[in-house]
């Protein structure tokens, strides 16, 4: 989809932040010269400005856990339809797996906060641009029958260019597929939880990541369905400043809170707690 | 009624406008004519076989938006004796650019919601917004999906758009909410619901009325994540390779039929649905209904669990023994 390739060429050449390198970095928000060092314990956001900086899948999910065991990294694209345009998608998912480490752009596990256990999904942009096919769906859908069959919460963090058109209409046929699991966490009362990171565009934002029964968003995340070039395109006007940033989806009631990186786990961890009570109930109830 | 001639099948329009003047001349009992007349009906026949036996990709894409093609209402109008437009999504507005109402088909009632688009007609097909959906025409396809649920009737949808409508107005009042939330909508659907695939089937903007049942496609449709030139755009940098991108994305009904995503392709008249829109138009009833009756027989609950299974199963993928599980962080 266009708006991935719009949101890759404005993120993409930046180089991923959780590899060992320099010492310092630029603050893409301020121009802030930041020691690295510093940035761990600012959990990757700038001490000047809050800007959030873009940071992987495994440096995020501790962030937001105090334990995380893996699941489900053995489940990997077969390339369904040959594809190839400039490049062939089995090269692509090769260079990906050597880039990342992680086996597709969606890292699924089971996770504990504050001894509250859940199942989560935690998406990598720097796979494909985060983006949902197969696997990602078949991932999802696995965390979710988990969560079903433990009444669990469910909690994924988006981070996702949208659907991943190298599987054509299968990638599309996912946002279906995990929003079958959500059909069936809502008639059980399981709660899903939804966090959106920049950025979360196109398929993945338009199924399970709107649905949430809670939506978080970090600060400044580009959120939304059409990529903001996309847009600019169609309509040949400028867009008004912020536009689908957080802020704005905040003032327009399509999340919940924007909520800081370092704030996260404590709101989730609240979040984890109100849900195992309410839970409680429920499960008197059936 | 002037419509576009597809370069494709410029040579076989041109060899009809040839039969037709002749026949014109060939009022009376000259053999020479008539002769002449046999020979190029013959060859008429052969070459309309050739062409559409082997389209391509891309030039099934320029069928499935001839703007000749019946539209939704058109469907509509042949699938129910009695069919009344409901308008609105209680929020906002009301989106021309997706329709939904109730009919009466074969006398029983049934709920309907498709896109639409203007045709030929440009007035129209601003009106229309090209078929590209806000907000408001899902959230109002919602509500009908609602009113199916508490009436127990079924449902039957008519995909026709290249997407939802990329706009600010879409984006501030949530345009991949509302879908996202029509597919978990269909998902609890305990009513019996048809989707048809007519002409394009484009992206989140298509799906977000077509989690049924039962998915059908018209011959020359096609149903992808992204339009080819999109996706040309993307990953070839260059949208004039849009035949190419259709090539690769595997999306025309006999690919979408391998790969799971539709049950059946209904097939086009000759040439197109927009050769003989009624000839299309009584084949779509024959085969919705035929479907309708079928489902209508399942209990609700069990139907609607094959239903979340069909879409559970869609998608390929593999598991790799290497991959073993690594330690915790």
């Amino acid at each position: 989809m266009s708006w991935l390739q719009k949101t890759r060429e404005k993120l993409g050449g930046v180089p991923r932040r959780d590899m060992p390198g320099d010492l310092w970095i630029k603050c893409e928000g301020c121009g802030e010269i930041l020691y690295k060092k510093e940035l761990d314990k600012t959990l990757w956001t700038c001490p000047k400005c809050e800007y959030h900086f873009r940071i992987s899948a495994r440096l995020f999910t501790p962030m937001i856990t105090d334990t995380f065991v893996e699941t489900d990294q053995d489940v990997v694209s077969t390339d369904p339809l040959g594809f190839r345009a400039l490049k062939r998608y089995k090269d692509q998912l090769k260079q990906a797996r050597q880039k990342t480490g992680l086996s597709d752009a969606l890292v699924a596990g089971e996770a504990t906060l504050d001894s509250h256990p859940f199942l989560l999904g935690v998406m990598d942009f720097g796979f494909m641009g985060g983006s949902m096919g197969s696997v990602v769906g078949e991932k999802f859908a696995r965390l979710g029958r988990r969560a079903l069959e433990r009444r669990q919460p469910l909690v994924v963090s988006a981070q996702s260019g949208g659907a991943r058109m190298q599987e054509g209409v299968l990638s599309l046929m996912q946002m279906a597929k995990t929003c079958v699991r959500l059909a069936e966490l809502e008639e059980a009362g399981v709660p899903f939880i939804s966090i959106l990171t920049h950025p979360t565009t196109g398929g993945t934002t338009a199924s399970f990541a709107s649905l949430g029964d809670v939506i978080l968003a970090e600060p400044r995340a580009v959120i939304g369905f059409a990529g903001p070039r996309v847009i600019a395109q169609t309509i040949r006007q400028e867009l008004p400043p912020g536009f689908q940033r957080s802020e704005f989806l905040l003032e327009h009631g399509m999340v919940d809170r924007v909520v800081h990186r370092q704030a996260l786990k404590p709101t989730l961890s609240f979040l984890l707690r109100f849900f195992a009570q309410a839970r409680g109930q429920a499960a008197i109830g059936t | 009624m002037a419509q576009p001639v597809l370069e494709f099948e410029r040579p076989l329009l041109e060899l009809e406008r040839q039969i037709g003047d002749l026949r014109g001349f060939a009022e009376g009992e000259n053999l020479e004519i008539q002769e002449e007349l046999r020979r190029l009906e013959t060859k008429a026949a052969r070459m309309r076989h050739e062409i559409f036996s082997r389209l391509t990709p891309w030039q099934r894409v320029q069928l499935a938006r001839h703007p000749g093609r019946p539209n939704t209402l058109e469907y509509v109008a042949s699938l129910c004796e009695e069919s009344m437009e409901l308008a609105g999504d209680r929020n906002f507005r009301d989106d021309p650019a997706l329709v939904a109402g109730l009919g009466l088909s074969a006398g029983a009632p049934l709920v309907w919601m498709g896109h639409q688009k203007g045709g030929s007609d440009v007035k129209e097909n601003v009106r229309r917004n090209f078929g590209y959906a806000h907000p408001e025409g899902y959230r109002k396809a919602a509500r009908l999906f609602h009113m199916a649920g508490k009436f127990g009737v079924p449902a039957v949808a008519f995909v026709d758009t290249q997407g939802a409508y990329p706009g600010i107005g879409a984006e501030e009042r949530g345009i991949s909410e509302a879908i996202a939330r029509n597919l978990k909508t269909m998902l609890s659907l305990h009513s019996p619901f048809v989707a048809v695939i007519t002409g394009e089937g484009g992206s989140g903007g298509a799906l977000g009325i077509a989690v049924a049942d039962v998915v059908l496609i018209l011959e020359h449709a096609f149903y992808s994540v992204i339009t080819p030139e999109g996706c040309a755009s993307i990953l070839w940098s260059d949208s004039s390779k849009a035949p190419q991108a259709a090539e690769a994305l595997k999306f025309t009904s006999s690919d979408l039929i391998q790969l799971g995503v539709v049950e059946e392709i209904i097939p086009e008249p000759e040439g197109g649905a927009h050769r003989d829109p009624e000839a299309a138009r009584r084949t779509v009833r024959e085969v919705v209904l035929r479907h309708l009756a079928r489902l209508k027989a399942m209990d609700p609950e069990d139907r609607l669990r094959r239903r979340r299974e069909r879409f559970l199963k869609l998608g390929v993928f593999d598991t790799d023994p290497d991959l073993t599980p690594r330690e915790p962080r």
